[in-house]
């Protein structure tokens, strides 16, 4: 025991582990507030106010919500598959938990810098494809199994779409850890007065576009909710969830929303450069980006109709990855012409 | 704590290994698939292969398993499926396979041929660069068996093509109304390009 505790990689897990809970903590905190914060964009995009009866603007309202889920009854369907009943909604948080590990929220200022840190976010965002997928199997509910299936081809679809364009931002980065890609991003293009910042989203515009309407499609938000499509599956594949099993599916999707923002901000919109504040400050341009992104994200959520099925898998497919796969092509072309000159 | 943590993943990859082909339920099986898939993948990340380990989890676990997952459920797939070969043969096949397995494994170990290093040194020394050395080592030493696997797949993915089209064909050329589709054959409307 005690040459375990002398083993200096205990040491760093200790740390580790630490730097995890606080994250942890902080990211919960603020899930639990985009509850309420995409009330109040609803809300006022529908010319209502929102929830404002609990706390002052209603601000301890996401407390109410979570005492109301507490308390209510636990409902398990007949013959469905107990025990992925229960494993489902974990592994519709733990990806998303689990990928924010690699995000540089600030210089120095990371759970871990792996040296392949953009291919963990990729292995985790597909792992959360098994989430809805076994939610809706297991509760023997042809609705829930249809939303189940359709989230599954989804995902699938989207997901390469999602990992090709994130293809040109490695070659011009040269490398696949996050920090170092937000390192690149670092400076500004000065065109006499104009300076433009040197973020991924100037130089590609493409992969930029591709990758936010992918991520729309792998957090299953309108317009690509066709898993819980409402009006015709009835609740999709949390249909036969209730209490806090269905909060931890709510809680995955605000928590997806959380992290693929964060990823986008890191890979297009410069991480946390930003100009005047000190480097121990940057953190917040880093959360204020990310806060821009989530709320593009209701934004669009209120704004747009759903697509039909079969719409979606032909733009996916037959839009999408061209366009990916083109930029990929595009882009190499352009690295080898400026590396050979 | 590395040992510790390599101890722990090769149990859980054993133990759901083991799974995969004893439990009767195919969804199960597979399930238990993609959790020995990710702890390779984790033993793999213990091996300083962080390239492998990671595409491991997105192309095996988030990919190839999700669409056998996705047939399973399509098919409701309840019990072992019947195959046409009877019991007693694969059950024949199976030990026989095992056989030439177990006899490999001897021959292996009676020559004195322990498990080598995990990564070729080149990829040793500089494992900062981990998918840099990778990819220098795909695209010159090993050019000619990746380029062959591409093919391969490119005859695959052709294939699945012509047998995907072949019943579309099958109704009377020139489009203009397809009298009897086969039955079953449930395509959706228009796009003939």
């Amino acid at each position: 025991m005690a040459a375990l505790l002398r083993d200096p990689t205990v040491l760093v897990a200790f740390w580790a582990l630490v730097k995890i809970v606080g994250i942890l903590l902080v990211m919960l905190g603020i899930v639990a507030y985009l509850t309420y914060f995409e009330r109040k964009v609803a809300g006022h995009i529908q010319a209502r106010t929102g929830p404002n009866r609990v706390g002052p603007w209603g601000l301890f309202q996401p407390f109410a919500d979570i005492l109301k889920l507490f308390f209510k009854e636990e409902f398990i369907p007949d013959g469905a598959n107990k025990v992925i009943f229960h494993v489902a909604p974990v592994l519709a948080v733990a990806p998303a938990l689990t990928s924010f590990a690699v995000v540089p929220i600030g210089p120095d200022f990371f759970v871990t810098d792996v040296n392949v840190g953009l291919l963990v976010f990729l292995a985790m965002s597909s792992l959360g494809v098994y989430a809805l997928t076994l939610a809706g199997w297991s509760s023997n509910n042809k609705y829930a199994l249809l939303g189940g299936l359709r989230s599954a081809a989804q995902m699938v679809s989207y997901e390469l779409a999602l990992g090709l364009s994130t293809i040109g931002v490695i070659l011009l980065a040269g490398s696949l850890s996050l920090t170092e890609i937000v390192e690149a991003q670092r400076g500004s293009f000065q065109y006499g007065p104009l300076a433009l910042p040197r973020w991924f989203v100037f130089t590609q515009p493409v992969a930029f576009v591709v990758f936010l309407i992918s991520a729309f499609a792998e957090t299953n938000r309108a317009p690509f909710d066709l898993p819980e499509g409402e009006s015709e599956l009835v609740g999709g594949f949390h249909t036969e969830y209730s209490s806090m099993k269905w909060a931890m599916f709510f809680l995955g999707e605000y928590m997806n929303v959380l992290t693929i923002s964060a990823i986008t901000v890191t890979l297009f919109l410069g991480g946390w450069n930003g100009p005047w504040l000190p480097d121990s400050l940057k953190f917040l341009w880093f959360l204020g980006k990310v806060l821009l992104l989530v709320f593009l994200f209701m934004w669009v959520r209120w704004t747009f109709p759903r697509l039909r099925y079969d719409q979606l898998m032909s733009f996916g497919w037959k839009v999408l990855l061209p366009i990916a796969l083109l930029n990929v092509l595009a882009t190499g072309g352009v690295v080898y012409w400026v590396g050979s000159r | 704590m590395i040992p510790v943590l390599f101890v722990a993943f090769a149990a859980i990859l054993v133990v759901s290994s083991l799974l995969v082909i004893l439990h009767r339920s195919p969804l199960t099986s597979a399930l238990f698939l993609v959790l020995a898939f990710c702890s390779l993948a984790a033993i793999y990340l213990l091996l300083h292969a962080e390239f492998i380990g990671l595409v491991q989890v997105v192309v095996y676990a988030g990919a190839i398993m999700v669409l056998f997952l996705f047939v399973i459920m399509y098919l409701n797939l309840g019990r072992d499926v019947e195959s046409g070969v009877t019991l007693l043969l694969r059950r024949g096949l199976g030990w026989l396979l095992a056989a030439v397995l177990v006899a490999e494994g001897v021959v292996l170990v009676s020559r004195g041929l322990a498990p080598g290093p995990a990564t070729p040194p080149e990829l040793g020394a500089a494992a900062a660069g981990n998918t840099q050395q990778v990819g220098l080592l795909l695209y010159s030493r090993y050019l000619f068996p990746f380029e062959v696997t591409s093919i391969v797949l490119l005859v695959a993915m052709i294939g699945v093509v012509v047998i995907a089209r072949g019943r579309r064909e099958a109704a009377p050329a020139g489009g203009a109304a397809p009298a009897a589709v086969r039955s079953g054959a449930a395509e959706p409307p228009g796009e003939d390009a």
